[in-house]
């Protein structure tokens, strides 16, 4: 059914079809809008969830881990500080191998209080052990939390998966929606260590030196298997509901002389940018990345880069460009901008590709730069 | 693409009927977007809205520097705000308005959207509901066709005086 | 009531020799029988279990991040219900763990009103990492991070609990392994949030010889420092033992002296924590006859 909704309504709607047992989760701006719709869900009883509102986003994902290893789906939502706050359970959870899905409404990091996107907040995760999407569109929000239980539930992957989406750019703007009847497209919840008092185990026990690294290795070989299974539940949606998705977004990338690498709503910015570019004789590609985590093969190979990061990693560099950097072992155009909601525009975006200089590092908006 | 920015306090529904908008576009068949400019504003001060209309999908998140339709949902935002900011020169201005207005030199659109929805009693909490009475002027205007504005009203809320309010502004609006 | 002769902690726990903890543990799980899940954070519990791959406890027992048992017992009890099973919930929690960093989760799970039995065990210090001071430690007490002695009082937990109005929130002590076995067999029965909190000495803690463990934990009731007793929907319940040390207390000094952790305890100090025992008594007895 084609109707209208924002990002967070979308996440909202998509969790509603995926039927959790348990949701878990904490208010915080811009992702207040998901936990609200799901409550008004389940006061409607659209979900027969048990719906836990916790007094804090460290017990939200706690709650999470208690309730998936008992036997059911789960999910929470949380933005920047709420997500900080769950680190030490986000490698819980991880650490646990409960296919926990969670959106993440990118926000940045204080002080000073700013509500506006950001994607430190999320990076700051990317070790923890959890897959890590970014999405670009309503449509993809909602078409993506739904192949998000699909794959982290997926016997070969079990482990949690988080949607990011950029605070307000998406979380608040409201676009065309198409729902669609998702039947058996995410297989019933099963885990195969889920608690049985019958059969009874110790879980996250002491464990010494001569083992703890084997379970490290586990859940790095159950990263890698993710990727052929990501590939699945993209090609098995297109196949049922039409849309596809890949794990990056390419856009005139082929023939491209430059390409723009970015997270998020930015990435569709950069695809307005291609073409005003290409107006102009520039032949440029925009290239978004989505699945942060497994980390994509991207094809750039012979072609000059521009990365744009909305998050920095201090006394180092952006940190999808430092990804790229360390991966392909080529220099690129560092641009930091759109930190804490900064306004960057398709014409700023065009001005990074025509103005670029390898190897060096770009702020935008900051008058002495490096 | 068809770019409009929408003038309004906190709380008056200018981002419902950026919202309402972009659904009346769905339903001509158009892609659509709506988005509010989020500051740290209370309920009372000064916000925008924006919406963009096109055929094909829509890839700009960023704000609209150049609308081609400028709303005032309350004049008095005008005292404070440069509404006619950016307006491209062809560009058209509605306001919320008894009466007839020029704006930076402009002849405004006007619309008593007040008048109108006190006419059909649309008040919640002691405030004229404005957003579903302006969406039958944007229809009149041609930014929407009249049927979609009333379908996507119909989506969006069940009271009947919704529609009336938005065919009232339809047949009195002074383009 | 008959204790079951099952057992739930096997013969190769890795606790230390004397520990009431695991004493007291045991007759909890002997109460709770095998459709249980222990939720344990971080505490001595979370060792002596063992290492993997061996457990020495034979219910399935989640170990949690130190601040969150309380919420992670409240997803695992929501899911459960979920999926209509009767498996109970029970947290087995430190001092540290409830009084100190976990007080915000506990705190959560009490107002919602989960349907669960935490159980704090109070050794009065940090024990797992060897003695550090808890807000649970008492006046005067020494600790590795409090070597003169801790110069504040021990944190008033029950009528921190009590303040949220369980159904149910008991004291208990490991050396009356009968009444806790009949206080967790009580609160099993009921729905809702329920609280025991356990008194349990600590050998290599409190500095006294491994097998002076009951005799310690009587001399605590018997002299008032702790005071064995229920609250049932409110109504509070004075236990036996706790009710003749209100009549006839033994001497606080007889519990000082035989704990090395007390060596440099002043006499002021000492004479303060008598005056709060009789206080703290009168409180209760008062209340008990529906005087205040």
């Amino acid at each position: 059914m084609l109707t209208g909704s924002t990002g967070n309504k979308a996440v909202a709607e998509a969790v509603s079809q995926a039927e959790p047992g348990v949701i878990a989760a904490y208010p915080i701006t811009p992702q207040t809008e998901i936990v609200e719709q799901i409550a008004t869900y389940v006061a409607e009883g659209k979900i027969g969830c048990e719906y836990i509102m916790v007094e804090s986003e460290h017990s939200a994902m706690a709650a999470c881990i208690g309730a998936s290893v008992s036997g059911v789906r789960t999910f929470t939502a949380t933005s920047s500080h709420g997500l900080l706050y769950m680190h030490e359970m986000l490698n819980w959870a991880a650490g646990a191998r409960l296919p926990i899905v969670m959106a993440n409404v990118n926000r940045a990091p204080g002080p000073g209080w700013n509500i506006w996107a950001e994607h430190t907040d999320s990076l700051q995760e990317r070790d923890t052990g959890w897959l890590q999407v970014y999405v670009s569109t309503v449509q993809e929000a909602y078409d993506t939390t739904l192949m998000a239980f699909r794959i982290a539930e997926h016997a070969d992957v079990l482990l949690p998966v988080m949607i990011n989406l950029d605070g307000f750019l998406l979380s608040h703007i409201f676009q065309s929606l198409e729902t669609v009847h998702i039947e058996d497209y995410i297989p019933p919840f099963s885990l195969p260590h889920m608690i049985d008092t019958k059969a009874p185990l110790g879980y996250g026990t002491l464990t010494g030196p001569e083992t703890h690294f084997k379970f490290r290795w586990a859940i790095e070989r159950s990263m890698r298997a993710a990727r052929p299974v990501i590939d699945d539940a993209q090609i098995e949606f297109k196949k049922r509901f039409g849309r596809e998705y890949g794990k990056v977004d390419e856009y005139l990338c082929d023939d491209a002389d430059v390409i723009v690498i970015s997270l998020g709503t930015l990435g569709k910015e950069a695809e307005v940018a291609v073409d005003l570019l290409r107006s102009e004789g520039i032949k440029a590609g925009s290239l978004r990345v989505r699945w942060l985590r497994p980390f994509p093969s991207l094809n750039i190979s012979g072609k000059e880069l521009v990365v744009i990061d909305r998050d920095y990693s201090f006394g180092f560099g952006g940190i999808l460009a430092n990804e790229i950097k360390a991966k392909y072992k080529t220099d690129v155009f560092s641009v930091i901008a759109g930190i804490g909601g900064q306004e960057v525009t398709f014409g700023d975006i065009a001005s990074f590709v025509r103005d670029r200089r390898l190897g060096t590092e770009y702020w935008f908006g900051v008058k002495a730069n490096v | 693409m068809y770019e409009i920015r929408i003038h309004s306090r906190g709380g008056q529904g200018g981002v419902t009927a950026a919202r309402l908008l972009a659904l009346a576009a769905f339903r001509d068949g158009k892609y659509a977007t709506a988005f509010p400019f989020y500051g740290a504003e209370r309920r009372g001060a000064p916000v925008v809205s924006f919406v963009r209309i096109d055929d094909r999908q829509i890839r700009v998140y960023s704000m609209i520097e150049k609308p081609d339709l400028v709303i005032v949902l309350d004049s008095s935002v005008m005292e404070t705000v440069d509404v006619m900011h950016g307006l491209k020169p062809d560009g058209k201005i509605i306001v919320n308005s008894a009466y007839p207005l020029e704006v930076g030199g402009k002849k405004a659109s006007t619309v008593d959207l007040t008048g109108i929805a006190l006419n059909v009693g649309l008040v919640v909490a002691g405030s004229p509901v404005l957003n579903t009475a302006v969406i039958g002027a944007l229809a009149k205007m041609g930014t929407i066709s009249f049927e979609s504005a009333k379908q996507a009203i119909k989506e969006m809320f069940s009271d009947e005086r919704n529609i009336s309010a938005a065919s009232l502004a339809f047949s009195e609006v002074n383009i | 009531m008959e204790i079951p002769k099952e057992e739930y902690i096997l013969r190769c726990t890795s606790a230390c020799a004397g520990c009431s903890a695991s004493l007291a543990l045991r007759y909890v799980l002997k109460a709770c029988g095998p459709d249980i899940a222990l939720v344990v954070p971080a505490c001595c519990t979370s060792v002596i279990q063992g290492i993997y791959p061996n457990t020495a406890f034979n219910v399935p027992v989640y170990n949690i991040a130190f601040a969150s048992a309380a919420a992670c017992a409240s997803g695992m009890i929501a899911g459960f219900r979920k999926q209509k099973k009767n498996t109970k919930v029970v947290v087995f929690a430190g001092d540290g763990g409830t009084v100190d960093i976990g007080i915000q989760a506990m705190s959560g799970a009490f107002e919602r009103g989960t349907d669960f039995l935490y159980i704090c065990y109070d050794n009065e210090a940090y024990g797992n990492t060897g003695m550090q001071r808890s807000g649970a430690t008492p006046l005067g007490a020494a600790t590795t991070t409090t070597p003169a002695g801790k110069n504040e009082w021990k944190k008033d937990l029950d009528r921190i609990v009590e303040a949220h109005n369980p159904p149910y929130l008991a004291t208990a002590c490991s050396a009356y392994p009968k009444d806790l076995f009949n206080k967790v067999k009580k609160a099993l029965s009921i729905k809702g949030p329920k609280f025991i909190h356990i008194l349990a000495p600590c050998p290599p803690g409190w500095r006294y010889p491994t097998e002076k463990s009951v005799e310690i934990g009587k001399l605590a009731v018997k002299s008032g420092v702790w005071v064995l007793y229920e609250r049932e929907y409110g109504k509070l319940t004075i236990n036996g033992p706790s009710k003749a040390a209100i009549i006839k207390p033994s001497p606080l000094s007889d519990y000082i002296k035989m704990q090395g952790r007390f060596k440099t305890a002043e006499a002021e100090q000492i004479s303060k924590m008598e005056q709060r025992i009789l206080a703290n008594q009168n409180r209760l007895a008062l209340e008990e006859k529906g005087i205040c």
